[in-house]
């Protein structure tokens, strides 16, 4: 007995353990990824005030200033811009979600929502003239159907080399973004008999604006959301995706047709994308070039994969994701600063909006003995 | 200092170990102790918590409480590298080795001894532990080229070539064929000879009193009591281990009324390499009987019941149906699984593969329990009602434990896993039932709850195929006994008179050479 005290006093338990948590409430869930981003940005101030000389109070009054504006009118301004951007973003990232549910990693959102665009731009400099004015909704219908049919093909020929050949699909759908973005500078050029490959803007098939330009958008964007949240959990085919992606033999094994599966689930990518292109074209931009998208396919993979794949919680982060780049931006205006610095706080931000995670799945134990603890231990332990 | 010198001196001790997850405790307050040259047999049902205390003593898990004690002197153990630091080495359920390294570069990947790395002297080595303790192995050969017992044999070495005095085996006979669990037994032995001190995890009770020299049982995780094997039987162990007596004896009522209901003729096909995997197998299976298929693994016992169920696609032969209501035969060849059940056939499957095809993993109960019938729903739209309560009553009838219904089916134990399956296959009320070895990896309790089930079904009018891997089960639930040999139909016999050794017989004799391998069939089957 003395001997095991003894020992217990030289031996050390490490000074950390983790274990993986069963459950947690949902609010500590939230508070736990709130605190995460507080942190990051007073960290991200800290370091402004390290690198470029920034007041921490004026660094974050700006970036906040970015968001929700100096004054009332300015506050308006900004904050249908903001819900823009995360319309855009969310509407991307739900075209993105059902194939990643299926874990099929698209990555080509981005040129699938470019060649949209271009099909709708298309429709109306050829079909342009040719419809009267007063059958505007006639050529909105056909700029639709042109960006939704382009969507789709741009979406399902990676499917049908997958389904078939089992080609792989990230570096396919990569692919397809650089022919997409060549193929709409080659129509510029055609297009723009002057040779400076800038469209300007379209006259025609504008989307009618309810209030703003913006409002049409937002709720194409809420219905969405809704009908990808009910057929990922309520439906049938939203089922064999979630069996198709986690395992193909069970799928076989149900009699799911896993070929079939693949292509129809990256068929409504394609249609989501194509909405996505047609809304860019008839609502926002009336133009496209070859920088239209801007990197919203990709950033749109990270608000899918943060609300993991939730279409519900992806307003969350979209929204999380363009308040960022609306604030940086200030910033980078504000401070004289290059871009490179915003996106600096962005990946703070990120970083630790993911590593907090860790802390939701994971729970941590620090040493707490105390030597007389030990003690107690030590006899209770031997009851030889 | 006060056991120094002494015999009694454990090499290994646990004192009061605890550990929990969440709120479930796996270990309380347990002791054990393990002394120099034994063999120790962990004895327990699934989820008492055998695996995770050993993965303590094996550094993947730290004990929430209690001390761990190497030949007297308290260790913390708080890596798989402080293990090997103290010889203690686990081979673990499943293997980790990298397929494309050769058997000795598996062994060597890791260790730092400060020696230049040099594949020749490790080679040597490997050869020198292969000698000593009677391993058949070929350091070079590479790992995916090997089979699953030299895999295994291959973790071992792994292990002893770190220098582990201590070796913790995670129930080692669950992937092996009676043949080679014998090999694996001479070498325990020789090991055990050579004063290693080991301990090895089973469900086999006729394997615990064959290798080891005492028992510890732990229930829900606690330790009931470590005995002598010499002074216990399986009802000994099976009333500790359980907490209450409970028979022994598999039932097999007598089938009546027994009608035609499937004949598979001429099956033959070829498995994914090319390899002839089926070759012209007929036989029939009747309603209200239970057909045993027995067979070393990898026999084409997978291959014949994904066949029957549309999933693996046959070259030649004839698989015919005859529908219990309509009378009608149909040949189910070239079907898919979708076709079969649109034209009637209630066929449920329990495949080998349980969480890798009969489930998905990641969904809950009541969404897995859907899967057979997700279809049934308005409108392309899912109703998890039906499925909910269906959940339920399998969660209630068959004993499940779960948290509840929400739960993933990944997070339960092994045999409440298969409860689930089984649960499903046998609610949509099927005609026919396959089930590929549903009682592997399940304690006694768990495996006789699914004997009875099967029997059930029987009693039903349901025909049963029923493979399996222990003959003794085989010989004692079936009521005829189809033997495969390397994708052929090498005999149908009669369990009732037929005995172990002509099974195993059977199952290992090879096609050209009758007489010569009788000897080893008759070795296999006395074991």
């Amino acid at each position: 007995m003395a001997a095991t005290t003894k020992h217990s006093g030289a031996v050390k338990e490490p000074l950390i353990h983790i274990t993986r948590r069963s459950s947690m409430a949902p609010w500590k869930g939230i508070l736990i990824r709130a605190a995460a981003v507080v942190i990051a940005f007073l960290l991200s101030s800290v370091l402004a005030y390290l690198l470029i000389g920034a007041d921490p109070a004026n660094f974050l009054k700006k970036f906040f200033e970015g968001i929700f504006g100096v004054n009332a009118m300015s506050a308006n301004l900004r904050l249908w811009k903001l819900a823009k951007d995360t319309a855009i973003l969310l509407l991307i990232g739900l075209a993105l979600t059902p194939a990643f549910r299926m874990r099929f990693w698209n990555i080509g959102a981005e040129g699938q929502v470019l060649i949209s665009a271009l099909a709708a731009v298309a429709v109306v400099i050829y079909l342009g003239d040719k419809i009267p004015k007063e059958y505007n909704w006639l050529l909105l219908l056909l700029m639709l159907v042109a960006s939704l049919i382009a969507g789709v093909i741009w979406a399902v020929i990676p499917a049908i080399f997958k389904a078939l050949w089992n080609a792989n699909e990230t570096l396919f759908t990569l692919m397809m973004n650089y022919v997409a973005t060549y193929f709409v500078a080659y129509c510029l050029v055609k297009w723009t008999p002057d040779g400076s490959s800038v469209l300007g803007e379209l006259p025609k098939g504008h989307l009618p604006e309810l209030g703003n330009s913006y409002v049409l958008l937002i709720l194409v964007t809420l219905a969405s959301t809704v009908f990808m949240f009910v057929y990922l959990y309520y439906s049938q085919p939203g089922y064999e995706i979630s069996v198709v992606g986690e395992s193909q033999r069970t799928a076989r094994y149900i009699g799911v047709n896993v070929k079939k599966v693949i292509v129809r689930t990256m068929v409504l990518s394609g249609v989501l994308c194509g909405l996505a292109g047609f809304m860019m074209v008839a609502a926002l931009d009336h133009s496209v070039t070859v920088t239209s998208v801007g990197g919203r396919g990709f950033t749109a993979i990270i608000v899918a994969w943060l609300a993991k794949f939730n279409p519900f919680i992806m307003i969350l982060t979209a929204l999380l994701l363009a308040f960022l780049n609306q604030g940086a931006g200030q910033i980078a205006t504000k401070f004289g600063v290059s871009f490179a610095f915003p996106n600096v706080v962005i990946g703070i931000v990120l970083f630790f909006v993911i590593g907090c995670e860790f802390f939701i799945r994971y729970k941590l134990h620090f040493r707490k003995r105390t030597p007389a603890a030990d003690a107690d231990n030590g006899k209770g332990g031997a009851s030889l | 200092m006060e056991y120094a010198g002494t015999q009694m001196q454990p090499v290994l001790e646990l004192r009061g170990i605890s550990k929990s997850f969440g709120s479930i405790k796996a270990n309380n307050n347990v002791d054990l102790e393990l002394r120099r040259g034994e063999i120790l047999a962990l004895l327990g049902e699934n989820g008492s918590g055998k695996t995770t205390l050993m993965n303590m003593v094996a550094g993947i898990y730290f004990p929430d409480e209690g001390q761990i004690l190497i030949n007297g002197e308290e260790v913390v153990i708080r890596s798989p590298k402080d293990a090997f630091d103290h010889k203690i080495g686990m081979i673990h359920q499943h293997f980790k080795l990298v397929d494309l390294f050769s058997a000795a570069e598996n062994i060597v990947l890791g260790v730092n001894d400060g020696s230049k790395y040099n594949i020749k002297n490790v080679n040597e080595r490997v050869r020198e532990l292969c000698d000593r303790y009677g391993f058949n192995i070929d350091p070079k050969e590479k790992i995916h080229e090997m089979s699953v017992s030299q895999k295994q044999t291959v973790e071992i070495l792994k292990v002893l070539y770190r220098g582990a005095d201590i070796l913790i085996l995670d129930e080692p006979t669950a992937v092996l064929t009676p043949q080679e669990t014998a090999k694996l037994f001479d070498v325990l032995r020789r090991m055990k000879a050579d004063g290693k001190s080991i301990i090895i995890i089973t469900h086999k009770l006729h394997e615990v009193l064959s290798i080891s020299d005492r028992v510890a049982v732990l229930r829900k995780g606690e330790h009931i009591a470590t005995v002598n094997t010499a002074e216990s039987t399986e009802s000994s162990l099976t009333e500790m281990m359980v907490g209450k007596k409970i028979s022994l004896n598999i039932d097999r009522p007598e089938p009546k009324d027994t009608v035609w209901r499937l004949t598979v003729s001429h099956l033959s096909g070829l498995n994914e390499e090319g390899l002839p995997v089926l070759n012209d197998v007929t036989f029939s299976a009747n309603g209200g009987e239970i057909l045993g298929i027995a067979g070393i693994a990898g026999s084409g016992q997978r291959e014949l019941l994904e066949a029957i169920a549309g999933i693996y696609n046959p070259d030649s032969g004839e698989i015919l149906y005859n529908d219990p209501k309509t009378g009608e035969t149909v040949n189910l060849r070239k079907k898919t699984p979708l076709q079969i059940r649109e034209l009637g056939v209630r066929l449920s499957f329990v495949p080998e593969d349980r969480l890798g095809m009969g489930l998905v993993g990641s969904m809950d109960i009541t969404d897995n329990v859907m899967l057979r019938s997700y279809r049934n729903g308005p409108l392309n739209l899912l109703d998890r009602g039906t499925p909910r309560q269906l959940a339920q009553d399998i969660v209630d009838d068959l004993s499940v434990v779960t948290p509840n219904l929400r739960t993933p089916v990944s997070r339960l134990s092994g045999g409440n896993v298969q409860k689930i399956l089984v649960g499903r296959e046998i609610a949509s009320a099927p005609s026919l039932l396959m089930a590929a070895y549903p009682v592997r990896g399940l304690d006694i309790n768990s495996s006789y709850a699914i004997y009875n089930l099967l029997n059930e079904q029987k009693s039903h009018g349901v025909a049963v195929l029923f493979v399996g891997e222990d003959l003794d089960v085989l010989l004692a639930l079936s009521d005829r006994l189809l033997v495969l040999n390397s994708g052929r139909v090498a005999g149908i016999v009669d369990p009732r008179c037929a005995t172990k050794e002509e099974v195993g017989f059977l199952m290992t004799k090879s096609h050209d050479e009758g007489s010569d391998s009788a000897d080893d069939g008759t070795e296999g089957g006395a074991l």
